[in-house]
């Protein structure tokens, strides 16, 4: 079927922009991807480093760690060293997703195939965005933050703020739960019950605190009862509500960091995932484009060039390696589960029994909808990709003079290598451990801590710093000890008040 | 939010909405940015203190690229450390097999050994750029300039009076002749077309009756009613004024900042083995805030080097603040150099002449009333302003008191011991306040 072309040159108008969205949208929906509506802005560059700079967000709360984000790109930028993202997409509903005008007709058309069809749909249907995230609400929430904290910046003085932004934003990864699925967002009972719970808390905590002498029975208890009763791993929410010292705005501060940190944390584990899903929808959905007849040659070509240099894995030794390229992976481990589907091997069929030769629509979806970076590439990482990749793990163990490889792309090393990557990917793994072990309630009210050694992993020597921030928010002596995996405590970490 | 020219568009199942937001403001970084200068005041200053000493004085007045260390900017996280068992998965494998051993790369080494981190421990700078003005905020910083002078030197102040079209007041001087004629003109088309229509009909009607001959009573009082408003309108016609005040249009002239001509500005330094690098730092920033203020008020500046010890030399910028010498010192041996240079190639009918010079204050001693006589009688009526700082925390010497002398006869000469970079803005003190009368 051949058909008038939808453009020639590479020029871009806002007519074309939408006949090409009716398209992809048209092919979309073909494949049968599930996408909230889109809202698609045009910004310039100087626009996309602003976006970039407050964390992709279109409305933030103002700090310096942003501005100095925004300086370090706009300096990459001038000098060329980096080209801007071509796409800024937002988890939000309606799906907000920037092009930028500097782009042509073709990349215009793949950042919109990519973000607005591919990632929307990722956001929408994926279980960790659907359990942690609430696309309705999120700009609502952040309007809500910005607005507050500028208030309290008027109130207390923006340097008063900032030290309490500062400090939760050092624990920012530890404001967030893990196990437990958080209330929904909404900004505007957030707002009229803000003033509910402020009044509360603060009556809470000094409750907590009671001065009052313990009832002796409570003394003849041969164990004293531990405050907190169980382990807590969520540090922010921890000391949002039992913090002696907070202010109420304070607290309420701790909490909005935390929001936002819950908001990010699914994201965080779907890297791999979220951009190999968005990155095959692009690739599929202007191929599509292309067989029916509706672009040119030179537009594939461009699209062709710039989709191979996302997609670039360059090998270890090479001096332009930084680790494994989320893009590479993960469009890699898409495409191969097609291959799965569609010409399954004999090998494949011994492997992946059960999607073998189904329905590749299906099977893809499944498998976008129900996992995480970590579990996806357990699950899917076929022995055929470990091969083309030429992927090996590495032992590094610091009791040993040598680092010794310990499997490769062969029958014996496979699953190895496949439960090694996975384990990249795993936050468990690669971030600290560390919980809420203990509060000293009867006496100098002090905070400790608990690191659960992985892998007898030390923590990095940030930590001194880390603990000042805790301490400033706790208001009394901080401590952290870092425990080994029999239970013995190695070393302890202090930061007086 | 969603601003004029928004495209609502429906597609097959969803839909799109196309915005265009190029035309929302684009600073929305801008307050992060002034908090995190804020915030690494320190840093910064201290970075702008060292480009200060790197840069040349006559570059002094753009931006910078500051370095700061990036660990006193990082932003600490619990992670792991170096250290414990860890294993990591990488591509393109050539010739490993399992069971191989590896030598250890050395610690943050790249290919093979730990996946290089964009933030991790590597001792990095950051790199950023400051704006000019920002620039010079920080570097005025310390000199504890008033904010008046700080404003005086970050915008230029000097403003020549250029023709920008026609008004309507001004000073009879000013009347421009056509332009109130052209007008006069056009009120009276103006003001006299309807009576002159007006004119026309009665006329018109007159005439008809004349003709028709008709002599009764009705005709004959229609032509006098006529006849009367014939007049009115002629009273009319002729009542509007050839010349009104409305009419009048002033030639309009407006303040346009505009640096005026040329200056030459001499820097004079000794640099006797008793100037060490603090004390040259210290006389460079003397030098970059004089020509600061004569970057402000000329259009052209041009900047002469004399460096002299017992004999003085005319020599480049570099070789100015970076070469050492040893041995005595004849000031007279400078001053001498500089007017031949002023006679030479300065004319003061082209040229504003300004002079700074910064000494430790050690002079050969017969040389010093020397010095005196040299600037009170030759020197001295050619320059606008002549600035002597002396960088030294020891008593004065006899240069000194023979300056003294100086400045009691000559009120554009300005001295100054300085011992930290505060001191230097009270040379400048009489200079700006020149300046603002």
């Amino acid at each position: 079927m051949s058909r008038k072309p939808l453009s020639e040159g590479s020029e871009w108008t806002f007519p074309l922009i939408e006949r090409y969205d009716r398209e992809i949208a048209r092919i979309a929906v073909e494949f049968g991807l599930d996408t909230y509506p889109n809202q698609i802005e045009v910004i310039s560059s100087e626009q996309m480093m602003d976006a970039y700079s407050s964390v992709g967000m279109p409305v933030n709360y103002h700090h310096w760690s942003f501005g100095k984000h925004f300086l370090s790109i706009e300096q990459r930028y001038k000098r060329g060293q980096m080209g801007l993202a071509y796409e800024i997409v937002i988890n939000s509903n309606p799906c907000i997703a920037y092009l930028m005008e500097e782009n042509t007709m073709t990349m215009q058309a793949l950042v919109l195939a990519h973000a607005a069809y591919g990632h929307n749909s990722f956001f929408k249907n994926n279980y960790l965005f659907r359990t942690w995230t609430n696309a309705d609400a999120i700009i609502d929430y952040l309007i809500f933050a910005k607005n507050y904290i500028a208030d309290c910046e008027q109130r207390y003085g923006e340097l008063e703020v900032e030290l309490i932004l500062d400090s939760c934003h050092a624990l920012m990864n530890y404001g967030v739960d893990r196990y437990k699925r958080p209330p929904r967002l909404s900004a505007r009972e957030e707002k009229e019950r803000q003033k509910a719970r402020e009044e509360y808390l603060q009556s809470q905590i000094n409750d907590l605190w009671r001065t009052l002498p313990v009832k002796p029975k409570a003394r003849d208890d041969k164990k004293q009862e531990r405050f907190p009763p169980e382990p807590q791993e969520n540090l922010l929410y921890f000391i949002e509500k039992n913090a002696p010292l907070l202010e109420p705005w304070q607290r309420e501060i701790v909490r909005i960091v935390r929001k936002i940190a819950q908001y990010f944390y699914p994201q965080r584990q779907t890297q791999v995932m979220n951009e190999g899903w968005a990155t095959f929808w692009h690739y599929t959905i202007l191929n599509r484009l292309y067989d029916e007849g509706l672009v040119t040659d030179g537009f594939m070509l461009e699209f062709l060039q710039t989709h191979t240099n996302v997609i670039y894995q360059p090998p270890y030794d090479s001096p332009h390696y930084t680790g494994i390229n989320p893009y590479a992976l993960g469009f890699a481990m898409m495409r191969d589960i097609r291959r799965i589907c569609e010409r399954p091997t004999e090998e494949d069929r011994r492997w992946f029994s059960d999607i073998a030769g189904s329905d590749w629509r299906q099977t893809l979806d499944f498998a976008m909808r129900n996992f995480k970076d970590e579990s996806f590439i357990a699950q899917y990482l076929s022995p055929r990709l470990i091969r083309q990749m030429r992927l090996f793990a590495v032992l590094d163990d610091d009791r040993k003079r040598k680092l010794e490889v310990t499997a490769i792309h062969d029958d014996a090393g496979y699953r190895h290598v496949r439960q090694a990557l996975a384990d990249h990917y795993n936050l468990g793994s690669t971030e600290p451990d560390i919980q809420v072990y203990d509060v000293n309630i009867r006496g100098d009210r002090s905070l400790t801590l608990r690191h659960t050694q992985y892998h007898r992993r030390p923590l990095h020597k940030s930590v001194d710093e880390v603990l000042k921030h805790l301490a400033r928010l706790w208001g009394f002596t901080v401590r952290l000890e870092s425990v080994d995996e029999k239970g013995r405590v190695q070393r302890t970490y202090e930061c007086k008040v | 939010m969603v601003p004029a020219g928004t495209q609502v568009l429906l597609t097959a199942r969803v839909v799109t909405r196309i915005i265009d937001r190029r035309l929302n403001g684009k600073n929305k970084s801008a307050v992060n940015r002034r908090r995190f200068l804020r915030r690494f005041k320190a840093q910064i200053k201290k970075a702008v203190a060292e480009s200060v000493s790197e840069r040349s004085i006559t570059d002094i007045d753009s931006g910078e690229q500051i370095n700061i260390p990036a660990r006193d900017i990082s932003e600490p996280v619990f992670r792991h450390g170096p250290g414990g068992e860890r294993e990591y998965v990488h591509p393109g494998n050539t010739d490993f097999v399992a069971g191989d051993k590896i030598r250890r790369p050395p610690a943050g080494g790249g290919s093979g050994g730990r996946r290089a981190s964009n933030q991790g421990e590597g001792e990095d700078d950051f790199v950023f750029n400051l704006t000019r003005e920002e620039f010079l905020e920080f570097f005025f910083d310390d000199l504890a300039l008033p904010d008046l002078v700080k404003t005086q030197l970050a915008a230029s102040v000097d403003f020549q009076k250029i023709r920008a079209g026609y008004t309507r007041d001004g000073v009879p001087a000013n009347i421009n002749v056509i332009r109130s004629l052209r007008g006069a003109l056009a009120r009276r088309i103006a003001l006299r077309g309807p009576h002159l229509a007006r004119l026309r009909e009665a006329q018109a009607e007159v005439d008809a009756l004349l003709r028709e001959g008709r002599d009764d009573e009705i005709a004959r009082q229609r032509a006098a009613q006529l006849e009367e408003e014939i007049r009115e309108l002629r009273r009319r016609i002729k009542a509007i004024p050839f010349l009104d005040t409305f009419d009048l249009r002033y030639n309009h002239r407006v303040n346009v900042p505009k640096p005026t001509t040329q200056a030459v500005m001499f820097c004079l330094m000794d640099v006797s083995g008793s100037m060490d690098e603090t004390r040259k730092d210290i006389a460079k920033r003397f030098f970059i805030l004089l020509y600061l203020f004569l970057t402000r008020n000329y259009e052209r500046i041009e900047v002469v080097y004399i460096r002299h010890h017992t004999t003085a030399k005319e020599v480049d910028e570099e070789e100015f603040f970076h070469s050492r010498e040893t041995g005595g010192t004849v000031v007279s041996s400078a001053l001498e150099l500089m007017y031949d240079i002023i006679q030479q190639r300065y004319p003061t009918c082209d040229w504003n002449i300004y002079a700074a010079q910064a000494s430790d204050g050690d002079n050969w001693n017969d040389d010093s009333p020397r010095c005196r006589e040299l600037l009170i009688d030759k020197i001295m009526p050619l320059l606008q302003y002549y600035a002597y700082v002396e960088v030294t925390p020891d008593e004065h010497q006899r240069l000194w008191h023979e300056y003294l002398a100086v400045k009691e006869v000559c009120p554009h000469f300005a001295m100054q011991r300085i011992d930290g970079l505060e001191d230097i803005y009270p040379v400048f003190r009489e200079l700006f306040r020149k300046q603002e009368s």
